[in-house]
């Protein structure tokens, strides 16, 4: 089981790094999607079924899918990003391993939770996090759809293509002050 | 299976997740520094999301709380959300600047 968790592991970290590290952003989005099975890999060995479900439809399927057709739709499936400078690329590597590091320091001598509930396998099942989500967090849940609601409304009007809207000054045919101006 | 599983929770120490997690996040945060692809930029936000998903997961498998869980799945609707109007701005900014690059962004003027 540890082996397993081991594979995992170094399967999520690796990925990560090539989504980094990959010229080609088409690259990028296949090793996040094998990122993300990796991580759905970890919500099975935790036991966590639901969000393993919901984890490859909502990420793998959908918004990875969403991301690979924004980057043929944009035509940007060629490697030819300029890099950044030395400088900012030496501190963007630095910054994260001192962030890693940082982290890793915190947690040095251990952690040790005093669990509250006594074991229970059977945490992640659907049936287990169905009825938390529609006792206790009803109204959150609900609340997330006007989230949506809202959010498709604003993707819509944000990649609406804007048509020239008639200037509030001119007579309404499309023409500016300046050219009402002129003609007069 | 069933047995192998719910030892699986028993046998991999917590700090083996807390320290994946740490990894996975500082990866990402390194990445939206080191790259100038907002696309990519995007990619490294998901990936520091799903690290604090599976935290938050397994914090909750060794709490035998469901509560964390139900955390996980707002978050990734509100992961979903963030990144369609993410994406969005993208088409916009490609059909505005003709390109890509944050670089492009530095003069936000209205």
């Amino acid at each position: 089981m540890l082996a397993l968790f081991y594979i995992l592991a170094a399967l999520s970290v690796v990925s990560a790094l090539i989504v980094v590290s990959a010229r080609n952003p088409i690259n990028s989005v296949i090793a996040l999607v094998v990122c993300f099975l990796s991580i759905a890999g970890h919500y099975i060995l935790l036991n966590a079924q639901f969000l393993a479900m919901v984890h490859v439809i909502v990420y793998t399927g959908a918004i990875m899918v969403l991301f690979l057709f924004v980057i043929m739709l944009l035509n940007l499936n060629t490697a030819t990003e300029p890099m950044k400078s030395l400088g900012m690329r030496v501190a963007a590597v630095t910054g994260g391993g001192l962030l890693f590091v940082t982290l890793a320091a915190a947690i040095r001598h251990g952690v040790t939770i005093s669990a509250t509930n006594d074991f229970d396998p059977g945490v992640g099942l659907v049936k287990t996090v169905g009825h938390v989500l529609f006792t206790e967090f009803l109204l959150p849940f609900e609340v997330s759809s006007v989230l949506f609601l809202s959010a498709i409304v604003g993707v819509v009007m944000l990649a609406k293509k804007e048509t020239p809207s008639p200037h509030p000054l001119s007579d309404g045919e499309g023409l500016t002050p300046a050219e009402l101006e002129r003609r007069r | 299976m069933e047995e192998g599983i719910i030892t699986a929770i028993r046998i991999v120490p917590l700090e083996h997740y807390i320290l994946l997690s740490f990894l996975l996040f500082s990866i990402g945060a390194a990445g939206v520094v080191f790259r100038r692809n907002t696309i990519i930029i995007l990619m490294c936000l998901e990936l520091m999301f799903n690290s604090v998903n599976l935290l938050l997961t397994a914090f909750s498998a060794h709490h035998s709380d469901p509560r964390a869980q139900v955390f996980v799945f707002f978050i990734m609707l509100v992961a979903a959300a963030e990144v369609t109007v993410g994406l969005s701005i993208l088409v916009m900014m490609k059909r505005n600047v003709d390109s890509v690059d944050v670089n492009q962004l530095n003069r936000l003027k209205g």
